[in-house]
């Protein structure tokens, strides 16, 4: 019999080889485990568009819904509201609505909204997601004189207008987010789905 | 007739080395001889392990992790279930005296520069232990499914929102929802009871193995392993068994008195331990109007609340646990023992902790003006330490020094004048006060005295 040399390097290729493939293997085995974390078919489906009735709203007032697990939040503003929104041009980090993730299209506007008088909101404080309180008063004793109305997160103190735009100098980097919805009629809106093209 | 092991324990020998690990790891594993007060908290840390898992099996009997019945659970352990109260108890006190024996336990690696040369892997899996109790802490203050333990998820979860691009969909396949739900509670649950304490176990293991290859430091910071007799026996070291399993047993029953005050007496200890708001069911539509961590978080929450940016206080909050793990090449000063360190090091030491303490009772607080500026200061501080560890580690030309001093009170004074209206100058400016006091102390002051100057260290343990 010939006695044969090992070659090392064939050896070493078969090696580097099979723990490649196997690493590779066992990497994408994770996949199915990862997966079953994400949000489950029953999970988005509960996450579906939700309609709401406001014809009985009263001037002022504020409603909360869920929508995907969400607060959303519906406010009828006063004609004296909106007129401060027209008024209060100062202290704002994204007056004009420039960041485009934080409301469709429609609301990248003065009231951030379809229609001024109602304004539809994620009550979700941008900053770390905290549920900030509605404070439509104004100059309370604990916000201070300078407070024209507005949301106010207590979990770390940001602060945000009738229109959910955040002020300077606040945790929060961002408005609160408009969330997609369209007007069924004038008293109905739906939340979850962008308005029709004609519509918008 | 030899010393030979006989019967059972002769049969056993041969098949698996009992007596070579009993005699490595207690009988012929040599402690120095000077462990001191400070010395107590890693065999206390592991005690604490033990009763949370222990204390933990028995609450998975009773509890439900089910956002519908998770709290009634709890409700139901606490009155219905023959002492469930006092097995809760245990659970939610363990939870804190695990921070405090280990905030302590860190304390001391910085006292006596325990985490320096050969013991960086040591630390460095100390310190990952601290992470993933951490965790552990987070998803188990979850399960109770109370106000806090809702509205704190969904703060910490959030955090992750803030990462650039990935960042939404992160957060929303950590909760497995759009929201934190009955499928965070069920996978919170999954990863507090299994996959963590199993990964927990792991690394206290490699910890006491790392620890038993290298040695236990001491307060004078003295390698032991450098002195030995004509049989290899540290000069200045005795067993670990008997004299320092001795030594802990009496620390134990030190901390089993305080524990069960707690347990019994005090176990919300004024909201300290159980915040107030987690008799409350959770609610996802109100938060409460004031949210606070637990006390064990509330220095690097305060942190993260410093920065009026949701990005860059997450950044700050993250660096400040991070820039711990880099703590053995920050600080190159080859003393180990603050015994021998400079008046300046033990000032640096002292801000530190103090910072801590400020910190956390900063973050407990509402955020008003006066205590955000607070945060800012104290973060400032908290920082500061680490740069100035990495000045002391050698002697530094005046030069170096003055140059540091402007650098560091130049970033700080630029970032005060970014910031800074008429509303907030006058508190912005005493603010300013104090980094640059500090400074000037630690930069400036060594000029005009020998405060700066480290002591010489002796050969053997004193």
């Amino acid at each position: 019999m010939v006695e044969k040399k090992v070659d090392k390097n064939r050896r070493k290729f078969l090696t580097n080889s099979v723990t490649f493939v196997g690493g590779a293997g066992a990497a994408i085995a994770m996949w199915p485990f990862l997966a079953s974390m994400k949000p489950s078919a029953r999970a988005r489906a509960a996450g579906g568009p939700v309609e709401v009735d406001i014809s009985k709203m009263e001037p002022g007032q504020k409603i909360d819904l869920i929508w995907r697990k969400k607060p959303i939040w519906i406010i009828r503003r006063t004609p004296e509201m909106v007129k401060s929104l027209e008024d209060n041009r100062v202290k704002f980090r994204d007056t004009n609505s420039d960041n485009e993730a934080q409301q469709p299209d429609f609301a990248k506007n003065r009231h951030r909204s379809m229609n001024s008088e109602y304004l539809v909101l994620e009550g979700i404080c941008t900053h770390l997601g905290c549920n900030p309180s509605y404070r439509p008063e104004i100059a309370p004793a604990d916000l201070g004189k300078d407070w024209s109305g507005g949301f106010f997160c207590a979990c770390h103190g940001s602060r945000f207008d009738l229109a959910g735009r955040v002020y300077r100098g606040v945790p929060a980097g961002a408005n609160l987010k408009v969330p997609p919805h369209k007007y069924l009629s004038a008293t109905r809106i739906v939340i979850g789905v962008m308005p029709d093209k004609e519509v918008a | 007739m030899s010393n030979k092991p006989q019967g059972l324990l002769s049969w056993i020998d041969a098949r698996f080395p009992l007596i070579k690990v009993w005699e490595e790891h207690f009988a012929k594993y040599y402690a120095p001889k000077n462990f001191n007060f400070w010395y107590f908290f890693g065999s206390l840390a592991l005690v604490v392990l033990v009763i949370q898992i222990f204390t933990g099996i028995f609450l998975t009997m009773h509890y439900k992790p089910d956002a519908n019945l998770a709290f009634a659970s709890i409700e139901y352990i606490m009155r219905d279930v023959e002492f469930g109260w006092l097995i809760r108890y245990m659970h939610s006190t363990g939870a804190s005296a695990f921070f405090i024996v280990i905030y302590l336990h860190m304390f001391r690696a910085l006292l006596y520069g325990s985490f320096k040369k050969p013991r960086e892997l040591l630390w460095l899996f100390g310190m990952v232990i601290y992470v993933a109790l951490m965790a552990e802490a987070f998803m188990g203050y979850l399960l109770p499914w109370g106000q806090m333990s809702y509205w704190g998820a969904q703060v910490i979860v959030n955090l992750f929102s803030t990462i650039p691009y990935v960042g939404e969909d992160l957060a929303i396949w950590i909760r497995g929802d759009f929201a934190v739900s009955d499928s965070t509670l069920t996978r919170f649950y999954a990863f507090h009871v299994a996959a963590v304490p199993l990964f927990l176990v792991f690394l206290v293991f490699l910890h006491i193995v790392s620890l038993h290859a290298v040695g236990s430091n001491n307060p004078d910071g003295i390698e032991i392993k450098e002195n030995k007799n004509a049989d290899g026996v540290p000069l200045d070291g005795i067993p670990f068994h008997p004299y320092y399993t001795v030594k802990d047993i009496v620390g134990l029953a030190v901390f089993l008195f305080f524990f069960s005050l707690v347990v019994f007496y005090m176990p919300e200890l004024g909201g300290y331990f159980i915040e107030h708001s987690n008799f409350i069911p959770a609610n996802p539509l109100v938060t409460p109007d004031h949210i606070a961590p637990l006390w064990y978080f509330t220095p690097f929450y305060s942190i993260l609340r410093a920065i009026p940016d949701t990005g860059g206080g997450a950044f700050a909050m993250l660096l400040s646990l991070g820039i711990l793990f880099f703590l053995p090449w920050i600080d190159q000063n080859p003393i180990k023992s603050i015994r021998y360190r400079s008046m300046l090091f033990k000032v640096n030491l002292f801000v530190f902790v103090l910072s801590f303490f400020v910190l956390g009772w900063l973050g407990m607080r509402a955020p008003v003006p006066v205590y955000s500026e607070m945060a800012l200061r104290f973060s400032e501080l908290y920082f500061l330490y680490f740069v100035i560890l990495w000045f002391l580690s050698k002697p530094r030309p005046r030069l170096i020094s003055y140059m540091y001093f402007i650098f560091l009170l130049g970033i700080i004074t630029l970032y005060d004048f970014m910031r800074v209206n008429e509303d907030t100058q006058v508190l912005v400016s005493i603010g300013w006060l104090l980094p640059f006091l500090f400074l000037a102390f630690m930069f400036l002051l060594p000029m005009f005295t020998n405060i700066n100057e480290d002591r010489i260290v002796p050969e053997r343990i004193t």
